[in-house]
């Protein structure tokens, strides 16, 4: 499972890196905003991104726009402080799979990876 | 300042300390922040702008800070180290959205966080906008959250 963590802080990146470690999950490429993801997208295709919304350059919400827009099909999990319903529902309007509320316990980001992969699967 | 801004950063600070570093922190009486005073020695800012604007600060002392930023990434980090300012960037980052997503019917935007390592240095905001200090109290040692937000009145968003 190729996975595309978009986050400006490589703090939050490591976190989750660690988290898609023990749920088997190797093969991670980071990215610090959305510009910088979309420069990855060429050279990696993942198969699962979980994006952050707050970023310098592009924010998350403009990179899934534009990934989905490109053809971008891989499920996406908005991993964000943007706790309102209503950016919730922009998000969900964007493209985004699954949200989670930063801060998170590993256990809560581990359940929403497996709930969005499950998901995929069975469609 | 509308004191009702004050109880979502408690609840925040609180919630994310508890949840990323499960580290308790108890909450002092807030007071008045005079002009000039200086923060701690490591600070995490956020600007907030839409309508409520202002800036929050997450300010350690560098032994509480080295602490806490060890607990959130899970190894030793002191703070020259290039990821120790990063650590605490998120850190105002979670506290600062947790509490605009409690500012109920509010459109807020929240900014990239800075962050200012140096002893007695000053934080300024706006001068028309107060800075009430949120004392915090933790196994990790005290630290304080500065709020100095202000609703901005109607006439000025339309």
């Amino acid at each position: 499972m190729k996975v595309l963590l978009v986050d400006d802080s490589k703090t939050m990146r490591n976190i989750q890196k660690g988290i898609l470690a023990q749920l088997g999950y190797s093969q991670i490429e980071e990215a610090a905003d959305g510009l910088d993801a979309l420069s990855k997208l060429g050279a990696f295709s993942p198969e699962l991104l979980l994006v952050d919304w707050n970023m310098p350059n592009m924010d998350g919400l403009t990179f899934v726009k534009k990934y989905r827009a490109s053809g971008g099909a891989s499920p996406i999990i908005m991993v964000t402080t943007e706790a309102e319903k209503v950016r919730v529902v922009e998000a969900i309007k964007a493209g985004v799979n699954n949200y989670v509320v930063k801060p998170f316990t590993p256990d809560v980001l581990a359940e929403r990876i497996k709930e969005t992969l499950a998901r995929v699967t069975a469609a | 300042m509308d004191q009702s801004y004050i109880v979502p950063f408690v609840k925040s600070v609180q919630n994310v300390f508890e949840t990323m570093l499960q580290l308790p922190v108890n909450i002092g009486e807030p007071s008045l922040k005079n002009q000039g005073e200086p923060s701690f020695d490591v600070s995490g800012i956020i600007g907030m702008s839409g309508d409520v604007e202002g800036s929050i600060v997450l300010s350690f002392p560098v032994t509480c800070a080295e602490r806490v930023v060890s607990l959130f990434t899970g190894s030793e980090l002191e703070h020259t180290h290039e990821d120790f300012a990063d650590a605490v960037g998120e850190l105002v980052n979670m506290v600062s959205g947790g509490a605009k997503a409690q500012f109920n019917g509010k459109q807020v935007s929240i900014s990239c966080p800075s962050v200012v390592i140096g002893a007695k240095h000053q934080v300024h905001g706006r001068k028309d906008t107060v800075c009430i200090v949120i004392p915090c109290q933790s196994d990790a040692g005290d630290f304080n959250v500065e709020v100095a937000v202000r609703q901005v009145p109607v006439s000025a968003n339309t």
